[in-house]
């Protein structure tokens, strides 16, 4: 598994430039390279049809992020750090990484999960319907109850992007 | 030691959300620590030598060597909603630009206060 660890160090450094960079377009592209790179990280991790949602929901995310930097006439920032602020949340992230440390300890080995609860879904897996992607059956079988929640919060959220982005609405400003 | 590096990943994605006075890149940091929780639930759902979960309809002895596929299903609905948040988030930041003429957090506060 030595590609994932090169993947994830991958994504941590280019978080880390996107944050930093000055110049916003470019660091909205960089975040889509760190999106590109979750999704062949999800391909390595043997989830294919999160790496596909993935990949087209970070194409959009990146576009919908263009729109709301490019025509603007502050792609660079020029704003002075504080330092106190700075130097009191890298101590704090320090503490974070120490008791994650701990936790990560306690946790279940990588490689090997404990799946309680996915026992039962293999085990039924193909008598109970003819589904044969396990996902899907799963979302939208065993927890559909889930799902609809989720799309309740989906759709609030596209009611809102239609609330507050109408037309009309900015002429009254 | 790779669910340390999710960790860290969240961490940066903490640290952007803390440090950083532009709107877009606080968008940004929200949108890499969740990367980083998505990344993590998969990787704790791994098997060593699984295979994808997609059933093969010829031969049915292949139950037991799949990966988890309950934090997939989960982190597939994250994703989704996940993606309708950041963009009403960024809606809500192209208004406030429209509005004060800065993405600054803090020039806006300043605006505010005059």
């Amino acid at each position: 598994m030595i590609e994932l660890y090169i993947l994830l160090i991958l994504m941590i450094i280019g978080s880390i430039i996107a944050l930093e960079v000055r110049d916003l377009l470019s660091s909205v592209i960089l975040v889509g390279t760190v999106g590109v790179c979750l999704s062949i990280g999800f391909i390595m991790l043997k989830a294919p049809d999160l790496a596909m949602t993935q990949l087209i929901v970070q194409i959009l995310l990146v576009l919908i992020l263009i729109r709301a930097t490019i025509s603007k006439d502050v792609r660079f920032i020029n704003s002075k750090k504080e330092f106190g602020i700075f130097i009191i949340v890298i101590i704090g992230l320090a503490v974070f990484i120490n008791f994650a440390d701990e936790v990560v300890n306690n946790l279940p080995i990588f490689g090997k999960p404990i799946m309680w609860v996915s026992q039962t879904y293999l085990k039924n897996a193909l008598n109970s319907t003819d589904v044969v992607n396990l996902v899907s059956k799963i979302s939208l079988d065993y927890r559909i109850f889930d799902t609809f929640g989720a799309m309740i919060a989906l759709f609030t959220a596209v009611i809102g992007v239609l609330a507050i982005g109408r037309q009309r609405s900015q002429e009254k400003d | 030691m790779i669910y340390l590096l999710c960790f860290v990943l969240f961490g940066v994605g903490m640290y952007g959300l803390l440090v950083k006075k532009n709107i877009i890149k606080l968008i940004m940091s929200m949108m890499i620590s969740s990367y980083a929780i998505h990344i993590f639930l998969i990787a704790s759902g791994f098997r060593r030598h699984g295979r994808a979960p997609v059933l093969d309809l010829s031969n049915n002895m292949q139950k037991a060597v799949m990966v988890d596929p309950l934090p997939q299903t989960l982190v597939l609905i994250s994703i989704i909603v996940g993606a309708a948040g950041i963009a009403l988030l960024c809606v809500v930041a192209i208004r406030l630009y429209q509005k004060f003429g800065t993405f600054d957090i803090t020039k806006m506060k300043e605006e505010i206060e005059d």
